[in-house]
């Protein structure tokens, strides 16, 4: 063989070596993880976040490898987890708000990897990414059924802590029963935690025995629909589909639909598309979905699957005016909706109507 | 049959090999729970996650030298207390509570730059620390109401003060109203030594510390120090302590040191203060000043030795989908072979035929 | 204010007290045996892991309470052979207990947490049952209620009316004389530290099989250590575990009740209550107690007992 025959061969065996090698890291799966607050047992919140995961391994299939770790508490430890994440992943969620410091700083060492952070709001560098859900949507659905729903006037609703994301729940849920319904009010209770069965029952327990009979929560388990269920009232589940656990007292549930959010944003990673953003989805682009409705009469039924309708047409703002703050001073005119900052991501007063105290 | 002689004389060679003994019949134990819980994933790789990864990996080790700072200075400080008797249950109130008054300071004087801030913050630390476990030293020396009980109901009031704390006056005023407060800023946050990790003064206080106490206990405290005979309070009292200098003397410090350690949290790894600041490291003090016998140095070996199975326990839950708890099963099991292994200092195993006696 | 909302209220207090009643009757007779078993919510949690798990998988209310009742005795015998075959301190041990039993329980539950059960339902007597106000403030509980109360009968009168009572008070005050007069202490030790253990797992099975039915790694939320301030609350008297227990289950809903009634008290303070107030009626006790030579606790209480022959 000639020295340049041999010099071509070799040159081709390694050019086809260097093209195997750089085809297989094309074609590595791109690594998710998943930072999550509470355990996925829970029904709800994480439970919820878990199951987006899951569409996102089905969509993906061998595209994506995914890892998770639950109950991650939300101090100095996250940011050793997120780093631990970090160093083997491409792209991390952290579903808490309570991450937000930990994900920016170690998003800040670790310029190649994106970080999506649930409910946050700084995004100091360009691989981090905020995301939420207009929640409050799904709240007045609720509110609506509730209004018509109740027969003592007195909706309960099981409060976890007073951030703007709970206000705003509050606030929707009331002004949608009380459209339909005048003489309703709201019993709020705080738990001030996120999951506790065992508070969360308790809570129940008192807000019927104070006369509710429709219960509402913003807390993760589903303690609060057993409960309503023992007791012959009515509830509507929280962040996943809670039917299970009230045959009879189950109304609808919220569902917290993170799937094709999450799908679409570790396609991005891997199709080398994905830029930071703000994400703020509702009803319409259906991240916020609702759980089959039932144990209601059929008109009662049917003005809540108008009100969906409207709210994903984008004809529905649930904070449209005339409303007022609790103090009796103007927030919003006739026809008017609310910006979204400052006073939809800060919310910090209840609308008039509302007989509780503000938590302070 | 097996029979616990008492020994002569204690054996100097049970002192050293009874700890390795101890860590020894964890792992084996460990080993067979795991096999049989863990039918789908390979034990070995989960050992080696534990205890071997963190001390390969330079990340991890500054990780791990975070983790024992806090867990080294609350253990001296109940060290000190335990040789005496006094029981401080509650160093995770302490550490709050010190926490909160060293961090109200640093959030009071918010943008203020200066040398003197971290000291400033440390001593109202300390005397917040002190001033919460003189609490229970007051109750235990007017009224003998012992301090297990005091102590520990009041770490729950520390825990919902807190909660109070930063929905109220400590919340941050641009920070959405959640319950967090402000990012200290640089004036009060601690140095850090090893740059590109998140390893603090604090560690060099922590081991100042140590020996502080060391020399300390070898000055003042040889009437009550506890000579090698293993657990050091086997000897001590529950209740019936009665000098009343001693009382006070150890929940003071050991509240003080607890208050200090909170404050370093809070300025060192997190930045600033959260609903998660109880992370239950006074309850693992504990465990740390008891695997170190009380002894000021031994402790700083402890602490790595639990800190060793936080780091390793949570990358276990990483990358293998283990529940957090594994960490606690592991310190728990320690301290149970520990504490029986030490009895092999005062007694010996010997195996003799059943001798039934009659009189 | 209708007496239907004051009936529920108390049933409400009633309900959060009986874990503690358990855990504490348990722990006041350890105590007065002179031990100090800080594991109290290891055990519980444990027996709230067995309790669902046997229910999960039987579906018979018996058997998973007993499940509760013997993984309750297990783990504290872990305990009992340490401190009083190993002569291990109590303290340590008692906290190595606490987390073994939490991690332990978190570890083999955790195939569980998306299961939820059947509560156990309450019982109904006819005509009894139905009575007004008295039916459901009496009558309508679920069984584990009624043992509860049943316990502490059964405690007050083995301490106090028996013999084998008589003589374990007396270890707890005086180990060496006991033991020469010839009782065997480390025996008694050893029967009452699992007494514990089953009276822990059963309190802890109520939270699961009662208040919940489902499982979740923290679900004693402390409640073990709120039953050893109680123990010590009620100055090692058996009724008066009961009025401890109430008052601290009591806090807990009364502040949700006030929170629905928007009676303006901050829910951390109101919480703080009952734990400032279990030290108050502490230090009320011992200022009564300090010219009396007369103290109720158990002399020994912590002291490793040492045999001398």
């Amino acid at each position: 063989m000639s020295n340049r025959r041999l010099t071509s061969i070799l040159k081709l065996s390694l050019l086809s070596a260097v093209m195997a090698f750089t085809s297989n890291a094309f074609a590595d799966p791109v690594r998710a993880a998943f930072v999550y607050i509470g355990p996925t047992g829970d029904h709800g919140w994480t439970y919820a976040h878990d199951q987006g995961a899951n569409y996102v391994q089905d969509q993906l299939g061998d595209d994506v490898v995914i890892t998770r770790i639950e109950s991650v508490a939300e101090n100095s430890d996250a940011s050793r987890v997120i780093t631990s994440l970090a160093r083997k992943n491409d792209i991390i969620f952290t579903t808490s708000f309570g991450y937000m410091e930990q994900t920016i700083k170690v998003a800040a060492n670790y310029p190649d990897v994106k970080f999506e952070h649930a409910t946050g709001f700084k995004r100091p560098t360009d691989n981090v990414s905020t995301y939420s859900a207009r929640f409050y949507e799904g709240r007045h659905v609720i509110g609506k059924i509730a209004g018509r729903m109740t027969q003592t006037n007195v909706i309960g609703y099981i409060a976890s802590f007073p951030i703007p994301e709970v206000i705003r729940g509050i606030n929707a849920a009331f002004l949608a029963a009380k459209a339909v319904n005048p003489d309703v009010q709201m019993k709020i209770v705080w738990v001030y935690t996120w999951f506790d069965p065992g508070k969360e029952a308790d809570a129940a327990h008192a807000l019927i025995a104070q006369g509710a009979d429709i219960i509402m929560q913003h807390t993760d388990s589903t303690a609060a629909m057993t409960v309503a269920e023992e007791s012959g009232v009515y509830a509507f589940g929280q962040a996943s589909d809670m039917s299970a656990w009230g045959t009879n007292a189950h109304l609808t549930s919220i569902i917290d639909n993170w799937g094709p959010y999450y799908a679409d944003r570790v396609a991005a990673v891997r199709d080398g598309t994905w830029a930071s953003a703000d994400t703020f989805d509702g009803v319409e682009q259906g991240m916020v979905e609702f759980a089959a409705l039932e144990n209601m009469p059929e008109d009662v039924k049917s003005q809540a699957e108008r009100t969906i309708k409207g709210l994903s047409n984008g004809l529905i703002h649930p904070f449209t005016g005339p409303i007022n703050k609790q103090d009796g001073s103007p927030w919003l005119a006739a026809g008017e909706t609310p910006p979204m900052f400052p006073d939809i991501l800060t919310m910090d007063f209840y609308v008039e109507g509302i007989d509780s105290k503000y938590p302070d | 049959m097996i029979r616990l002689i008492p020994r002569t004389q204690p054996s100097k060679a049970m002192i050293f090999l009874s700890p390795l003994l101890a860590l020894t019949l964890t792992a084996v134990t460990a080993f067979i729970i795991f096999a049989f819980i863990l039918t789908d994933i390979e034990v070995s790789r989960v050992f080696y996650t534990l205890f071997v990864e963190p001390l390969i990996d330079t990340y991890y080790i500054s990780e791990l030298l975070v983790k024992v700072i806090p867990l080294i200075m609350i253990a001296l400080g109940l060290s000190i207390g335990f040789r005496a008797g006094v029981w401080n249950i509650g160093a995770e109130g302490q550490y709050v509570i010190g926490g909160i008054a060293g961090g109200a300071v640093g959030l009071y004087f918010y943008n203020v730059e200066g040398f003197w801030l971290i000291p400033l913050m440390s001593i109202a630390a300390i005397l917040g620390g002190m001033f919460y476990a003189g609490i229970a030293a007051f109750f235990r020396t007017k009224y003998q109401v012992n301090e297990i009980l005091v102590t520990l109901m009041l770490t729950y009031v520390a825990v919902l003060f807190l909660s109070a704390m930063l929905q109220g006056p400590m919340r941050n005023p641009s920070g959405f109203n959640f319950p967090e407060s402000r990012l200290f800023h640089d004036s009060a946050l601690l140095p850090i030594i090893w740059q590109g990790t998140r390893l603090n003064l604090a560690l060099i206080i922590a081991v100042i510390l140590s020996f502080v106490a060391w020399f300390g206990i070898k000055k003042h405290m040889s009437g009550m120090q506890i000579k090698i005979t293993g657990s050091a309070p086997r000897a001590a009292k529950f209740a019936g302590f009665d000098d009343k200098k001693t009382i006070w003397f150890s929940l003071l410090i050991s509240g003080g040191v607890a208050g200090l350690a909170g404050l370093f949290e809070i300025i060192g790894p997190a930045g600033q203060i959260t609903p998660g600041l109880p992370q239950f490291y006074g309850f693992t003090a504990i465990i740390v000043a008891f695997l170190a016998r009380l002894h000021p140095i031994g402790i700083i070996f402890s602490a790595l030795l639990i800190a060793l199975t936080y780091i390793g326990g949570e990358n276990v839950q990483i990358d293998f989908n283990l529940p957090s708890s594994i960490t606690n099963v592991f310190q728990g099991m320690l301290l149970f072979y520990f504490l029986a292994c030490d009895i092999l200092i005062q007694y010996k195993l010997v195996f003799i035929k059943a001798i039934r006696q009659r009189l | 204010m209708n007496e239907g909302l004051i009936i529920a209220i108390i049933i409400g207090i009633s309900i959060a007290s009986v874990p503690l009643i358990f855990a504490a009757i348990g722990e006041l007779i350890v105590e007065r045996s002179g031990v100090l078993n800080l594991g109290v919510e290891g055990m519980m949690i444990v027996g709230a892991l067995s309790g669902f798990v046997v229910e999960f998988h039987t579906e018979s209310s018996l058997l998973a309470v007993l499940a509760a009742l013997l993984a309750g005795m297990a783990i504290a015998s872990i305990f009992a052979f340490l401190t009083q075959i190993l002569l291990t301190n109590h303290v340590a041990t008692g906290l190595a207990l606490t987390l073994f039993g939490l991690g332990i329980a978190a570890f083999v539950g955790r195939s569980y947490s998306e299961e939820n059960i059947e509560l156990i339902s309450a019982i109904y007597i006819p005509f009894l049952s139905d009575l007004p106000i008295v039916g459901p403030l009496l009558f309508g509980y679920n069984p584990l209620v009624y043992l509860a109360i049943f316990m502490v009968f059964l405690v007050w009168w083995f301490l106090f009316k028996t013999k084998q009572g008589l003589i374990l008070r007396a270890i707890g005050d005086n180990h060496d004389a006991a033991h020469a007069i010839g009782h065997n202490v480390i025996r008694y030790r050893i029967l009452a530290i699992l007494f514990g253990g089953a009276m822990a797992g059963i309190g802890g099975a109520f939270l699961s099989l009662v208040q919940v039915p489902i499982w979740g790694e923290d679900m004693t939320a402390g409640r073990g250590w709120i039953a050893l301030g109680l123990v010590v609350f009620s100055s090692w008297q058996p009724f008066k575990v009961i009025l401890g227990a109430v008052i601290f289950g009591g806090i807990t809903i009364l502040q949700l009740h006030a929170q629905g009634f928007d009676i303006r008290i901050s829910a951390q303070y109101m919480s703080m209550l009952p734990y400032l107030a279990t030290i108050a009626i502490l230090v009320s006790l011992r200022m009564r107690d300090k010219n009396k030579t007369s103290r109720t606790m158990p002399n020994c209480l912590g002291r490793i007992f040492h045999s001398t022959s």
